[in-house]
């Protein structure tokens, strides 16, 4: 059988689980569509409300119009690409609750790419394709002095935010392991955060900024790197310059913080049970 | 032989926090299993029984890596469960009574495809595995089936194939025959009977049915409070228990209460008479004695309620 390779065995059940979810899912085909359509249409307006309000002002926190779109699609895409792979870990609770947790820890496969798996919804692509069209736009509309190092960063700010994203969720999920219902909690920080990131740093209070930046490291998704893309300052003074090239290094640093928590949930749910 | 199945010691305590008030919590210790100790050979299959709470199902999750003992030794197959869990699961079968593993929305057959490419089953063995699963247990009609559209009793069928396929030397069966109707226990039992024999699987199985045990296990353990109070052959538990048969006896008329050796009268409606036999003991020769001496018509014998020789021991035992 070879040695025993959690990352490419859990890849290989993602796979397999996800594949399953899907056909589940087009079992039910109607109903796929109409909340495909309907996740479409929401997540359309989300941006259709930022552009309303600049039919009032012309700049918001300083930022214009294509600026902001482009945090914004930043923001939405990798979020975008963080809860379509691993959204799903946040129903981990219910499955502590309701005791079916125990199905997927008698399969031979890591659990949390099986909890990862858990009802994987095609659907939540919607939100990546729109994040990623009004990106494109922001990439058109505005003018940025491009260099091959700004070119690059766009990807990798977007592989960097989808993996601090992931981390929340997967942080997240490790903590239902200890209180069930703290799926809204985890919202708070998922969602929310994504939202928040979707408006320039400046409109915020320096206190908030400065915790999304050092507490809880969202800035990095966005907010810093993209500062030094835009040719702004940073949101917070105090940063050095290197930072716009910190979000691999937090990337990092939140997946293994992530990984840890992971692994403590785990552990307690194996000593505790029900 | 040698011990397939290893518990030496193992002991389980949960912690309860209990709210007494506003942000006041009682922590208070519960111990699932005590000090628990026995060993399984393999191509043996035991029953395990014992009340609701006993510490069944938690000993069960430790023997399938789910739940880590809080002391003590397990090893299943050479592995200790809860470090190798992932190794372990290739080597186990596990069936949950009550929760299915099966895909809710797909055809039955989706179930078996995943379980052969997660396990990594070789092509010919899953295909053969699943034919016997098929045939022995029906399965032919129901595998383009939606597992939503099932009986239980259909249900609890595709689930033991599921865990079958990828040939476990073990099989744990938490509750398989609740909630079924007769035919498909029959279905169920036989399946399993013959499993046993034939391939040796080792099988585990948790239940309140007592039949499943008389029909299947030639071993018994009972486990009430986590701890084990008897391990041995079925007959011997009614012994340990002091549990009784009954004999219904339907006579041509109404007549004084039957008198026969080693059993009493409990009631008398009519002509239908119920005597009371030490469990351990064999009814044939009663019987024998009855249609001698008495005009029968029919007669019947009722085992004693499982729970009710559990609770009568752990009583006695709380008194000694």
């Amino acid at each position: 059988m070879g040695e025993y390779r959690p990352l490419t065995e859990g890849l290989r059940a993602y796979r397999l689980i996800a594949g399953m979810w899907v056909r589940s899912t087009l079992t039910y085909r109607a109903s796929f569509a109409m909340t495909a359509f309907g996740g479409l249409v929401v997540t359309g307006l989300d941006f259709v409300t930022i552009v309303l309000m600049f039919s009032r002002v012309d700049v918001l926190g300083g930022y214009s119009l294509p600026e902001v779109a482009f945090l914004y699609g930043l923001s939405a895409t990798s979020f975008g690409l963080a809860d379509l792979a691993i959204g799903s870990a946040d129903r981990l609770g219910r499955r502590v609750r309701d005791g079916t947790l125990d199905i997927l820890l008698v399969r031979p496969a890591p659990v949390l790419a099986q909890v990862a798996a858990d009802r994987f919804a095609l659907r939540r692509i919607g939100r990546v394709a729109q994040g990623s069209l009004v990106l494109g736009y922001a990439l058109i509309a505005s003018d940025i002095a491009w260099t091959p190092v700004k070119a690059l960063m766009v990807p990798g700010m977007l592989v960097c935010g989808g993996a601090i994203f992931s981390a929340v969720f997967v942080a997240g999920a490790a903590f239902q392991f200890v209180a069930q219902d703290a799926s809204e909690v985890q919202h708070a920080f998922t969602y929310g955060g994504q939202t928040l990131l979707q408006y320039p740093p400046t409109v915020f209070g320096k206190e908030l900024v400065r915790g999304v930046t050092f507490m809880f490291p969202l800035a990095f998704v966005n907010w810093v790197p993209a500062a030094y893309v835009l040719g702004r300052p940073y949101p917070l003074g105090g940063l050095p310059r290197w930072a716009a090239f910190a979000p691999p290094l937090v990337a990092v640093g939140c997946c293994a913080a992530a990984a840890l928590a992971w692994r403590a949930g785990l552990r307690s749910y194996r000593s505790t049970g029900s | 032989m040698d011990a397939f199945i290893e518990v030496d010691r193992v002991e389980k305590v949960f912690e309860v926090r209990r709210r007494t008030g506003f942000m006041k919590r009682v922590k208070r210790q519960v111990r699932a299993v005590d000090s628990l100790s026995f060993t399984v050979a393999r191509g043996e299959m035991v029953g395990y029984i014992g009340p609701n709470g006993a510490g069944k199902s938690t000993t069960v999750k430790m023997l399938t890596g789910i739940l880590m003992p809080s002391a003590g030794r397990l090893r299943v197959a050479g592995i200790d469960p809860s470090r190798d869990r992932t190794r372990l699961a290739h080597r186990i079968g596990v069936v949950f009574g009550q929760r299915t593993t099966l895909w809710w929305d797909l055809p039955l057959i989706d179930s078996y495809r995943l379980a052969h490419r997660m396990y990594r089953i070789p092509d010919a063995r899953y295909r053969e595995n699943l034919e016997r699963c098929v045939e022995l247990l029906e399965l032919g009609a129901l595998l383009d089936v939606p597992v939503r559209q099932l009986s239980l009793g259909q249900r609890m069928r595709g689930d033991i194939a599921a865990a079958l396929l990828h040939d476990p030397e073990v099989l744990y069966l938490d509750e398989p025959t609740i909630g079924l109707d007769v035919v498909s226990k029959a279905k169920v039992r036989g399946f399993l009977k013959e499993l046993n024999a034939g391939s040796g699987t080792t099988v585990l199985l948790t239940t309140h049915d007592l039949q499943d045990i008389e029909q299947l296990c030639s071993r018994v353990m009972v486990i009430d409070h986590g701890r084990l109070m008897y391990d041995g052959a079925l007959a011997g538990l009614h012994e340990a228990g002091e549990g009784e048969r009954t004999l219904v006896v339907d006579l041509e008329r109404e007549l004084p209460p039957i008198e026969a050796p080693s059993c009493r009268v409990v009631r008398v409606a009519g002509p239908r008479q119920w005597l009371a036999f030490p469990a351990g003991r064999s009814a044939a020769p009663l019987v024998a004695h009855i249609a001698a001496e008495y005009p029968l018509v029919d007669l019947s014998v009722r085992e004693p309620d499982i729970e009710a020789v559990i609770a009568k021991m752990y009583a006695e035992k709380a008194v000694s």
